[in-house]
């Protein structure tokens, strides 16, 4: 990697300082950062480390009910401490990566990073969660805005997320063989308004919503539900590991095994 | 009841205390004081013509000792290939100069296009970015039928063409095989491709190169498994440096699966580099370099037909395969798709009459050479298909079939060639119908089907040939170099040993069966007796390890050796007991006169061989030490059965492995517990080709499985527990330890049984689906059954 600056501030409001230096870059856990840095594809002058603001770590209940999330609280921290009030949220989180990556990697780094297979987009947004910078408060529906792009503005950092809890939840996810990201990953969620479908590593605009299959399970929250439902593979990922045709297969596929699993 | 100790004890492996505590000494592990660090420049196109580079910038950047290009190698030689194969015409294989760095021209994607030496390693990388590349690209040749139809775009612009060459065997044969083929009752015929693979050793390539002015010696330390082999070879015939004054050390290495048997440019560069620069150099290999560089493995795509008569005997065998040699000839590769698969084409059976023709082609890829199994993972693969196939076809049974055409009287002298010396197929088969308990298949299936998942059960022989092999039958074919073994058997004043050999161990176990076999001949504990590798000042000119050799070679001629030493030491003890040498006996350690309760100890006749008070000086010399070179009759040939299961999800196409079964027949055993650890190995490399790996491509020669994002190395959850027996043994004949081999049975024989349950699977399901080409992922299976 090329030499640079490192700091570790202890606030939100040192680190939102520290980010306006020249091509500054925030780093959480570093799950994707370091690995991109070790090849040489990134070149910041100076890295604020997030993980030493005691106030971005963490799970606990808001008022709402809703289950907030600190935004560089690591994978591993959520899969325990929310599995007693979001079980499908934590359930997602225990299986990130691997054990490495589950205790370095955070949900605002993954979230701000929005890479087009990751998990975490598919839980955000079918949970329809808010996401909380040190600036607004954003609705994931207008957050994710394509693969490895979102509405967070150049030094705008993840504090919080919050989560409100469904009646029930699943998240399938169908495995690329080597990276182990999803080749297809959905997450249900169904709520008192209404059901939300969420699908990570299908599309080349990353995370979306099956809003067909939303209005279908909102009618009627079984997998035969979306039997009648095709998804086009225009727009689909295609390369080594699978086919558009089939990543839009499995979008079915594992919408209905999640809306059998849900829980 | 189990030995603990000698021939057949499953002694624990010494080596891996060091190992698993991080005690080892790998060659990263060697800094020398005042080392230097080389960075690769690598091609990031496919073909290209190199009109010049700009090194002005990049000499002035912080701590850069010496930046090098192909000029600067122009004076020595390109990277030899160590075999040459003649075509069906008689004529020799076309064969380009593989040089150290690209010089003119850049063949493919992972080619060194400069090396730049510098104080470290990030300097090193912070100047090769400010090197000036003037390239003119060229069209990439990537498709091998392609590569070699009229017009292409030649790989190398000296040769007539991207055919390396056209081999037929046996020529001899070829029209009876056509007439027998043209007049077969029933004909299968099958087209599939043998994925390309990347070896991917968990220990990357290093090398360090050193030279010492004060007496002009050369040393090179690299992670090598035959670094005699790498000494001639590049002394000889890359940068002329006498034998005498190189070493090469190849120490603890993580790893090898045949990728480093070869001869690499990065070890002649470090080599030819620390003298020109007067500083050791070292270079550790990336993961993403070793993907461009290491030299690949299979990669054929293959025609190949069975003839059978009315009763479905096997009548003739007729094969046509494209081999990918990539952009230059690898140290070993016109053997691997030549005499290593074509000789093995007759399997298990007696099909009377075999064809096989073989196309070697250029393109803009990494070289393609020996991996795990070599060659003979193909010719097992497109055998087994075929035959599963065959089976299909006629409506009989796939087991059945193979039983009626098996071999079953030896020693029998195939059409190809080979003569096997030794093996009972049918007994290998009733084991593995056994261990695979096939007769709860049904009941499985059934549950299978319950839980709305397809389940297959697939079946194969194979049959290698090892224990490479008869030099002067080796050199008649093409070799450029014996392939004998040697070793050293120093027994030391007090008794403990030490033996020096020309094998070499990098994950085999080595250090720990060998002495097993030394334990057992002179009955000392094997903790007395200690292996010595890797190290040409050391050991004596052996040729390494890769074909399942290591025993069946090196450790014949440590057992040759150590026949010398028990011969001159009765001699010894017989002068120690005042009796006839002849009348000496040897056991447990304890030399004896025969019928009578005379004795003396190992260790006091070996301190008088260095102590030679009372001692025969007039007939035999002092000291006990021995050398024997061992130069194998015949090859070995083991072989076996195994039988895999799968589950298939009709939904996604995943597979998954339920079961697996090896029965192998390696002959004699010398450590159960490191066999069973080889063929569990090999199988996990199997499956992985069946399944998971697959090394690709696109159009332009970039490679799109270049790190583990992309390249699907198998991981422990995508393997079962298998099952592995080898109490089937039927002695080799023609080597003094009765022994085979078993490093690579595991990769030759698991990916056709693989194959064959998931298109078991697949039909039980009432999919027509015929044949898949591995890798089987998720998305092939699904979109064969859609298809179908």
């Amino acid at each position: 990697m090329y030499a640079f600056e490192i700091e570790r501030p202890s606030t939100i409001a040192d680190a939102v300082n520290a980010l306006k230096g020249e091509d500054a870059q925030a780093l959480g856990g570093g799950q994707t950062l370091i690995p991109t840095l070790k090849q040489r594809l990134a070149m910041p002058s100076k890295l604020v480390s997030l993980t030493d603001i005691g106030e971005m770590k963490g799970v606990c209940l808001g008022d709402g009910g809703e289950v907030c999330i600190g935004g560089a609280t690591t994978h591993a921290t959520v899969s325990k401490e929310a599995a007693a009030h979001y079980p499908a949220l934590a359930d997602l989180a225990s299986h990130i990566g691997d054990p490495a990556v589950r205790n370095r990697g955070t949900i605002g780094g993954s979230l701000a990073n929005n890479d087009p297979s990751a998990c975490y987009p598919a839980a955000a947004l079918g949970s329809g969660a808010r996401i909380i910078t040190n600036s607004r408060e954003i609705a994931a529906d207008d957050y994710f805005e394509g693969m490895f792009t979102t509405a967070l503005d150049e030094g705008e950092v993840i504090t919080e997320v919050r989560f409100p809890v469904p009646e029930k939840a699943n998240y399938q996810k169908f495995l690329q063989p080597a990276s182990r990201f999803a080749l297809v990953g959905v997450f249900v969620a169904k709520y008192a308004d209404g059901v939300r479908v969420a699908v990570t590593g299908a599309s080349e605009e990353g995370v979306f919503r099956w809003t067909e299959a939303e209005e279908a399970l909102s009618g009627n929250f079984d997998g035969g539900a979306v039997d009648g439902l095709s998804v086009s593979a225009d727009g689909m990922i295609s390369d080594l590991h699978g086919t558009s045709d089939y990543r839009a297969h499995l979008v079915k596929v594992m919408t209905k095994r999640a809306v059998a699993a849900s829980s | 009841m189990p030995k603990d100790s000698g021939i057949g004890a499953s002694t624990k492996r010494r080596e891996d205390l060091r190992f698993l505590t991080g005690a080892g000494n790998y060659t990263d592990d060697i800094n020398i004081h005042g080392q230097a660090h080389v960075h690769f420049l690598r091609a990031d196109v496919a073909h290209a013509t190199i009109n010049g580079i700009d090194l002005a910038d990049a000499e002035k950047m912080p701590g850069v000792l010496r930046i090098f290009t192909g000029a600067d190698f122009e004076p020595v030689g390109g990277l030899p290939c160590g075999w040459q194969v003649t075509d069906k015409h008689g004529e020799p294989m076309q064969e380009p100069k593989h040089p150290i760095i690209a010089h003119g021209k850049i063949r493919h994607v992972g080619e060194i296009v400069a090396a730049v030496v510098a104080e470290s390693l990030a300097q090193a990388r912070d100047a090769a970015e400010v090197i000036g590349l003037n390239l003119t690209e060229l069209p990439a040749v990537v498709d091998m039928k392609t590569a070699v139809a009229d017009g292409t775009t030649k790989v190398h612009d000296d040769l007539t063409s991207n055919l390396c060459y056209d081999w037929g065997f046996v020529e001899e044969n070829k029209d009876a095989v056509d007439e027998a083929i043209k007049n077969a009752a029933h004909v299968t015929t099958l087209e599939l491709v043998n994925n390309r693979l990347v070896a991917n050793p968990m220990e990357p390539r290093v090398a360090v190169g050193e030279y010492s002015r004060s007496d002009d010696m050369h040393t090179l330390h690299t992670t090598s498994q035959n670094p005699h082999v790498i000494r001639l070879l590049m002394g000889a015939f890359v940068l002329g440096i006498p034998e005498h004054k190189l070493r090469v050390v190849a120490p603890d290495v993580g790893g090898g699966f045949g990728t480093k048997i070869f001869h690499y440019a990065e070890e002649a560069f470090c080599t030819f580099a620390a003298k020109a620069v007067n500083r050791p150099v070292k270079w550790t290999s990336t993961r993403s370099e070793a993907f461009m560089s290491d030299a690949h493995g299979r990669d054929h795509v293959t025609k190949i037909e069975l003839a059978m008569d009315a009763d479905n005997n096997f009548t003739a065998i007729r094969t046509e395969t494209y081999a990918n040699m990539g952009a230059y000839l690898s140290t070993f590769a016109p053997s691997v798709p030549t005499w290593l698969h074509g000789t093995l084409m007759a399997g298990n059976y007696k099909t009377p009459l075999i064809y096989v023709n073989v196309k070697a082609v250029f393109t803009n890829t990494v070289p393609v050479d020996a991996y795990r199994g070599a060659g003979r993972p193909e010719a097992t693969f497109q055998l087994e298909r075929v035959i599963d196939m065959a089976a299909r076809e006629r409506g009989v049974d796939p087991i059945a079939l193979r039983r009626q055409n098996f071999v079953t009287e030896f020693p029998y002298a195939t059409p190809v060639a080979v003569e096997y010396d030794t093996g009972d197929y049918e007994a290998t088969m009733a084991k593995l119908e056994e261990i695979a308990d096939m007769g709860g298949f049904a009941a499985r299936r059934a549950e299978s089907e319950k839980n709305g998942k397809l389940r297959g059960l697939g079946v194969n022989c194979y049959i290698e040939a090892c224990g490479i092999a008869p030099s002067n039958l080796v050199g008649q074919l093409g070799a450029r170099a014996g392939l004998y073994d040697a070793a050293t058997v120093r027994v030391n004043a007090t008794g403990s040993i030490s033996v020096m050999v020309g094998a070499h161990s990098h994950g085999q176990g080595h250090e720990t069966s060998f002495p097993q076999v030394i334990s057992e001949m002179i009955g000392i504990p094997e903790d007395q007796i200690d292996i010595v590798h890797g190290d040409t000042s050391k050991i004596p000119f052996g040729m390494g390890t890769y074909g399942s050799r290591s025993l069946a070679v090196c450790g014949s001629a440590m057992v040759r050796a150590a026949e010398k030493v028990i011969n001159k030491a009765k001699k010894i003890a017989a002068h120690l007991l005042e009796a006839s040498d002849a009348d000496i006996e040897l056991k447990d350690g304890q030399f004896s006169v025969a019928g009578t309760d005379k004795s003396v100890a190992w260790g006091d006749v070996t301190l008088a061989a260095y102590v030679p008070h009372n001692y025969p000086l007039e007939d035999i010399e002092p000291g006990l030490e021995e050398t024997a070179f061992y130069d194998p009759a015949n090859f070995t040939y083991p072989a076996g059965a195994y039988a895999c299961e799968v589950e298939v999800d009709p939904d996604t196409g995943k597979v998954t492995i339920e079961r697996f079964s090896a029965a192998d027949d390696f002959g004699n055993i010398i450590n159960p517990m490191i066999v069973s650890g080889q063929v569990h190995g090999g199988i996990a490399q199997g499956i992985g080709q069946a399944l998971l790996e697959n090394c690709a491509y696109d159009e332009n020669g970039q490679l799109l499985s270049a790190s583990y994002m992309d390249y699907t190395m198998p991981r422990a959850d995508d393997l079962p527990f298998y099952s592995v027996d080898h109490s089937c043994q039927t002695p080799c004949t023609h080597n003094p330890l009765g022994v085979k081999g078993c490093g690579e049975a595991g990769a030759i024989g698991s990916p056709p049984s693989v194959v064959n349950a998931v298109i078991d699977a697949l039909q039980s399901g009432g999919k027509n689906v015929a044949h898949i080409d591995m890798p089987l992922t998720p998305s092939r299976v699904w979109n064969a059954m859609n298809n179908a």
